[in-house]
């Protein structure tokens, strides 16, 4: 379980998260919406442990743990995954090796046995048949000279070897077409499960369609001012999100 | 102040000058060893020296050779290499060691000897080669080079020959009881439409200390092919000074690739003339200073003649006090037109104390060429760390991977896939982890 508590946050000195507090439990699918500069990516920055994200008030506990204390690899491997918006090219790094020494130094970090490369093979042959991808991108460099999809696809067949407790998944929809976009939310939806929480974070109700939430947050100056099922997300997509000012933004939201 | 009274000098001309018996070798030997006294060690006003200071090595004394060398026990594992079990040569401390070489049933076509075989039996072939080159540009240590070095590598591929296996060039840097020079002289020529594969490999006991220098001239008639791959991992203690000539001929093709680890104070310098019609050159190399080393490449590539092509990619990755340089000229002279020359140089500094200074030139006096050079050091990628470490790979073998996947590039187009391995795995153990 994941308990975020009025979680003030800033980065280069300027106050992004101003008070979020959220709960989600196992099995849960949480979407986070969001006008742009909400602070959508901050939350999965600051929840994964990049740098530069400085936490100035309130707490995540995760697990029972203090989810900001770890280092990020530490983080990794107590279940947090972040599927990021703008996934890194790596040159000269084989995406299988990767892989491979992720999820080994996971394991070990969690007293677990590593695989060896048949092992790690045949979990990868099993889990590139869910994802629908060809092997070919396996024997590539990390994300280098891959499309925008196919980027966006080998974080979620990176997700599904590592088997994470708790997925964000940053805007994982920016740059897909409509195609791309359903092959990603098939992958994705292929690896809910009741152990497995997400959090969803997009600016477009358009994801939503293909990877249903149970809740739905609306994310504004820093914190979430609005919170539903997933006619939430509709409302929002009809009436726009100047719709929520009118609606009951609390006072001083846009200060 | 006389120049005697520099420590380094002073020490060289108290060793008395080997006399070959032959006119002209000892004429040019002496010439060249009044010229090395008369100049002494460059300094940093010298723009070839400008970022290597030698006054540490100058205020040093070396005794001139290894009277040992000949007895010095020496490990074969030191230099053994995958796939490397044809003809070899191997050097103890400037000395020839016949017991550790392997020169039976060389294969058709080549000729492979010591230096002091081929001067005994006739010495007249190389006549051009040790009396007169050097004189125009010689520094300081291809001078002492000229002066006093006995022995070293002949190697000959007749035209037509092709030498499947690989001839692997073995020199050793074995401890002695004092600080020691030792000097070695190397005359490749390959005939037209030759191939050779070479491997050229230093290495060293613990603390040797020592100075090695070597002079090479490789030249390659048309059409012949040249695979050369350098492996240097001198002693941390060692002082090695190498210095390659390399000419090629029409539609003459050479790669090279070099991987520098080893050494404390160590420069390479490479003149490449591309002479004939369509040569081609491609170099590629890394050099990974760490410690208090420093490690020191010059590449002066000239194309002279139309439709010539060179490549150079190399890498440097330095660590703690560590020092690299890297300079690489390329000159398209007149009447090369049609020229295609690229070079880039990629520098990543692991330490706030390492340095490395980078300087591409570029002249271009032709018509219709193609050129693009770079340089950069850096740090490494942040985010690329970031992506790495959210994935659950801890920072230090997050930086170990990528600093080894920056390293590796330059090793990709070496076709004998086990030494790259070999190579790479190399490049692997040198990283911090």
């Amino acid at each position: 379980m994941l308990t975020i508590e009025n979680l003030h946050a800033r980065v280069e000195g300027k106050d992004i998260l101003k008070g979020l507090t959220l709960t989600v439990n196992p099995g849960e699918v949480h979407a986070i919406m969001g006008p742009n500069g909400a602070g959508k990516s901050t939350l999965g920055n600051v929840l994964s442990g990049r740098d530069g994200y400085e936490v100035t008030e309130g707490s995540v506990r995760w697990n029972g743990i203090d989810l900001l204390a770890l280092e990020p690899e530490a983080r990794a491997a107590s279940g947090v995954f972040l599927a990021f918006q703008y996934p890194v090219e790596i040159p000269g790094v084989n995406n299988t090796y990767f892989l491979r020494a992720a999820l080994n130094a996971q394991r070990k970090a969690r007293g677990e046995a590593e695989l060896d490369s048949m092992q790690f093979l045949k979990l990868v042959r099993e889990k590139l048949k869910i994802m629908q991808i060809s092997d070919e991108l396996l024997h590539r460099a990390v994300n280098e000279g891959f499309s925008g999809g196919e980027k966006k696809r080998n974080e979620i067949f990176q997700m599904a070897v590592l088997e994470p407790k708790l997925a964000i998944l940053d805007e994982t929809d920016s740059g897909l077409d409509i195609d791309a976009l359903k092959q990603v939310a098939e992958g994705v939806n292929a690896l809910r499960s009741p152990e497995r929480s997400f959090l969803v974070v997009t600016h477009y109700q358009r994801l939503l369609d293909y990877i249903v939430p149970d809740f739905v947050h609306v994310l504004a100056g820093g914190r979430i001012v609005e919170s539903g099922d997933k006619t939430l997300a509709h409302r929002l997509e009809e009436h726009g999100y100047a719709w929520l000012a009118e609606h009951g933004e609390p006072a001083g939201a846009q200060a | 102040m006389s120049e005697s009274a520099v420590p380094f000098v002073a020490s060289t001309m108290a060793a008395s000058l080997p006399v070959s018996g032959i006119g002209w070798l000892d004429e040019a030997r002496s010439e060249n060893l009044a010229a090395f006294a008369a100049a002494g060690l460059p300094d940093t006003r010298v723009e070839a020296w400008k970022y290597t200071a030698l006054r540490a090595l100058a205020q040093r004394r070396f005794a001139q050779g290894d009277a040992q060398a000949a007895a010095r026990p020496v490990d074969p594992s030191l230099f053994a290499l995958p796939g490397l079990d044809g003809p070899r040569l191997v050097f103890v401390n400037g000395v020839f060691r016949g017991d550790l070489s392997d020169l039976a049933s060389l294969p058709a076509g080549l000729v492979l000897q010591p230096l002091s075989d081929a001067l005994a039996r006739e010495p007249e072939p190389l006549r051009f080669a040790l009396s007169r080159r050097y004189r125009e540009h010689g520094d300081a240590f291809a001078r002492l080079n000229a002066a006093l070095a006995l022995d070293g590598v002949v190697l000959r591929v007749a035209a037509g020959a092709k030498v499947d296996a690989p001839v692997h060039l073995v020199f050793v840097g074995a401890a002695a009881e004092d600080d020691i020079a030792w000097h070695l002289r190397h005359v490749i020529e390959l005939g037209e439409e030759a191939g050779l594969t070479l491997v050229e490999q230093h290495v060293g006991t613990d603390a040797a200390r020592q100075l090695g220098t070597a002079v090479t001239d490789i030249v390659l008639r048309d059409g012949a092919r040249l695979h050369h791959t350098v492996l240097q991992n001198a002693a941390s203690e060692t002082v090695l000074v190498r210095r390659d000539a390399l000419q090629l001929g029409a539609a003459a093709q050479a790669w090279l690739h070099v991987l520098e680890l080893g050494g404390s104070l160590v420069r390479h310098d490479l003149r490449a003339e591309l002479a004939g019609h369509g040569a081609r050159l491609d170099t590629r190399g890394v050099f990974m200073p760490r410690g208090r080393q420093h490690v020191d490449t010059q590449l002066a590539i000239r194309h002279q003649a139309l439709g010539t092509a060179s490549s150079s990619s190399w890498r440097g990755v330095a660590d703690d006090r560590a020092r690299g340089v890297f300079r690489g000229a390329i000159v398209v002279a007149p009447g090369a037109d049609g020229s295609d020359a690229s070079l880039d140089n990629k520098n990543l500094l692991l330490s706030p104390n390492a340095e490395i200074d980078t300087k591409p030139e570029l002249e271009i006096y032709a018509d219709e060429v193609q050129a693009a050079h770079g340089a950069t050091v850096g740090q490494l990628d942040e985010r690329a760390l970031f992506y790495l470490r959210s994935r659950g790979i801890p920072l230090v073998e997050a930086r170990t991977l990528l600093t080894a996947a920056f390293c590796r590039a330059v090793l990709d187009d070496l076709p004998d896939e086990a030494l790259r391995e070999h190579l790479a795995g190399l490049l692997a153990a040198r990283l911090p982890v």
